[in-house]
């Protein structure tokens, strides 16, 4: 942990911080890299480059490879700029028209289908990001009650087992179990048995109910598996606080809500906020599975119109135009988030 | 570091005084059966469609039409399983996704642990720039037509190197598998160093041992990433049906009984092979066990492993 003094932590890692030692606080960090640069150890000479030959050669043709993969797809950006039509062969090859994509796409013809797509895709992730924060916290709490631990561990099991399914499976099994009761429809079963509807519900064919099979189905599949961050961080809390509590006579629910809740509050913040940066990059396998015709009104997220109207039937320039759209909302989204967690983390974590 | 913080007991709890204790005492017990209960409904909940897939890809494909199968199968038959792998695409599809993943398992763990070595290394005057290049990449993504396009000209439509080349190293576990050797402490890597073991040993011989809960839980993610993926299939294999997977298959499957569905006349269409007939239905549930058992067989060999993998990979090192 002495290093961690001397080097800045790698910007963000995409979940939540780990709590740093006390000492480390901003203005220090920034001087022990002042120092550093001057240390004439730190200075990148060729002789340390000589040196390190052999750690070069380890990462350098996979800092090669990954460039080649990652970054340099980028000049497929330049068909947002052109009238791309895949049997001319080579991008450039290809007429340009400026920016004529964008404007088709944001306020021409497709204007008013792509706002109901952003506003789709936001609405399933804030959606499905809520109810699944909630439920997670809530099945943490609860699993921490338990105090027989092969039952603990049984339970924990079972529901961290539905994140190892694929999307494929998870949307094959809820369209069954939103189908009709002779499909195998399993929900509308118990509805009718509990006198909630008379009538089976076709789930799948209203549009209205889109944001909500998204966002639960979401919740089936990933509800243990997020339990497990704030599992972690309640382990962390000190017994020696619930101890105490109880001598000043606290129950259970005091206990629940003025020791637990408060002291995971840092991780459920973070979480939230680096989760909130994926708002248009969630949500594509759901919509593309389940939707349809009749409710793609509500069903069509960003991915999914790239991937039907571009992909699929041939217009690519308009479909890259989405994309990086949704590219560079995305990295101006988590870049945020993250620096606000980072910034939150300085005050609350530490 | 953080793994072990897992293991910790939960919360210490000592009533104390004796008419509060009794109090407390039947409070706790309402609270518990409430709690197990919800917990034991959640779980069942989880499990059911799990089961009732189950029991129809066992029952007979004619009678599993009727509906109402619950969670054991009621006319039972080994026929949906016979039909299913005696279909050559399936089966052609199957060998193609455990091939495609325990390549792709075997790559990543041998390329990412070689690049966490070396981002490990204190020493290495790069390890900073290197890392934030690789860390961005989990944000930044030049989008699904641009991807394709960089696949097309490179040649690598219609081929096995489509599956693995572009994925040898994900970010994330990268930064697991670099926290992780992090914690080795500096005196094996120091003391081998003397004894003259170059870099490539080091990583090899020592580091790479000392981190086999790491290099599992490492190898878990991917392989449930390559054994689930449908798409890279999709977008760059499909036009040759020798490369087609089994999760790509069931997505064909699951698109035209969707659309079925749609035109409400499900189930009552029949698939054949062979001379053997099942049903729409058992077949989508035969293919979907088929598809999920081999994950959910490995799952509990790697288990004890994932949290702390989960855990170690949110702490940034």
């Amino acid at each position: 942990m002495t290093d961690a003094t001397v080097s800045t932590p790698v910007p963000a890692t995409g979940l939540e911080p780990a709590p740093e030692p006390a000492s480390s606080s901003r203005a220090q960090k920034r001087k022990a890299r002042k120092k550093a640069a001057k240390d004439p150890k730190r200075k990148i000479t060729w002789d340390r480059v000589w040196a390190q030959r052999a750690l070069l050669a380890m990462s350098v043709p996979l800092l090669l490879y990954q460039i080649l993969f990652k970054y340099v797809p980028v000049y497929g950006w330049a068909i947002a700029f052109q009238h791309y039509k895949p049997g001319r062969g080579s991008i450039w090859n290809q007429q340009w028209v400026g920016l004529e994509n964008f404007h088709n796409l944001f306020t021409g013809v497709n204007g008013e289908r792509f706002r109901q797509v952003v506003v789709n895709t936001m609405g399933q992730s804030v959606l499905t990001l809520i109810v699944g924060t909630f439920g997670a916290i809530v099945l943490a709490l609860l699993l921490n009650e338990v105090k027989n631990l092969p039952f603990k561990r049984i339970m924990q099991n079972i529901t961290y087992m539905p994140h190892f399914l694929s999307w494929v499976i998870v949307a094959s099994l809820a369209s069954v179990a939103l189908s009709l009761p002779s499909s195998g429809g399993f929900i509308n079963q118990g509805l009718m048995n509990l006198h909630i509807v008379d009538e089976p519900v076709l789930f799948l064919t209203q549009p209205n109910y889109f944001w909500e099979i998204v966002a639960g189905t979401n919740l089936w599949k990933e509800l243990g598996w997020n339990t497990i961050l704030y599992l972690a961080a309640i382990t962390a809390i000190d017994p020696g606080l619930y101890e105490a509590a109880e001598v000043d006579g606290a129950g259970r629910y005091r206990k629940m809500f003025s020791i637990t809740l408060p002291s995971i509050r840092p991780t459920i913040v973070v979480l939230l906020i680096i989760n909130s940066g994926w708002i248009l990059s969630t949500n594509f396998e759901l919509p593309y599975f389940l939707g349809n015709g009749l409710v793609s009104e509500k069903s069509e997220t960003i991915d999914v119109f790239v991937l039907r109207y571009g992909y699929q039937l041939g217009n690519y320039s308009l479909a890259v135009v989405a994309g990086i759209f949704k590219t560079i909302v995305a990295v101006i989204l988590v870049g945020s988030a993250n620096l606000a967690a980072k910034r939150l983390n300085q005050e609350t974590l530490v | 570091m953080s793994g072990t913080t897992v293991a910790k007991p939960l919360t210490r709890r000592a009533s104390r005084g004796g008419s509060r204790r009794r109090k407390r005492t039947v409070e706790q017990i309402i609270f518990t059966t409430l709690n197990t209960t919800f917990l034991l409904a959640l779980a069942a909940l989880m499990i059911y469609p799990l089961l009732n897939t189950l029991a129809i890809s066992l029952n007979d494909g004619n009678d599993a039409v009727r509906g109402g199968i619950g969670i054991w199968p009621r006319v039972f038959s080994l026929q949906n399983y016979n039909v299913v792998f005696n279909m050559t695409t399936i089966y052609q599809a199957f060998v193609m996704s455990v091939l495609k993943t325990v390549v792709v398992v075997a790559t990543n763990l041998v390329f990412t642990s070689m690049l966490a070595y070396a981002l490990s290394r204190k020493e290495f005057i790069f390890r900073r720039s290197i890392t934030l290049i690789f860390v961005l990449t989990m944000y930044f993504d030049a989008g699904l037509i641009p991807n394709y396009l960089l696949i097309r000209d490179l040649g690598m439509l219609n081929s096995f190197q489509a599956y693995w080349v572009p994925t040898i190293i994900s970010a994330f576990n990268l930064i697991v598998l670099r926290t992780y050797m992090k914690s080795i402490p500096d005196e094996i890597i120091e003391s081998a160093r003397t004894d003259g073991a170059g870099e490539f040993r080091m990583w090899w011989q020592i580091v790479m041992p000392l981190c086999k809960p790491a290099l599992a839980v490492v190898g878990l993610f991917v392989a449930v990433a390559s054994w689930n993926s449908w798409l890279d299939t999709l977008l760059y294999n499909s036009g040759d049906q020798a490369l087609s997977t089994l999760q790509y298959e069931l997505q064909k499957l699951l698109a035209s009984s969707m659309n079925a569905g749609m035109n409400s006349v499900a189930a009552t269409g029949s698939a054949q092979s062979g001379g053997q007939v099942t049903t729409p239905i058992a077949l989508r549930s035969t293919i979907t066990v088929v598809a999920a058992v081999p994950i959910l067989l490995v799952y509990p060999f790697l288990q004890k492993h994932f949290v702390s993998g989960l855990v170690i990979g949110s702490v940034k090192g």
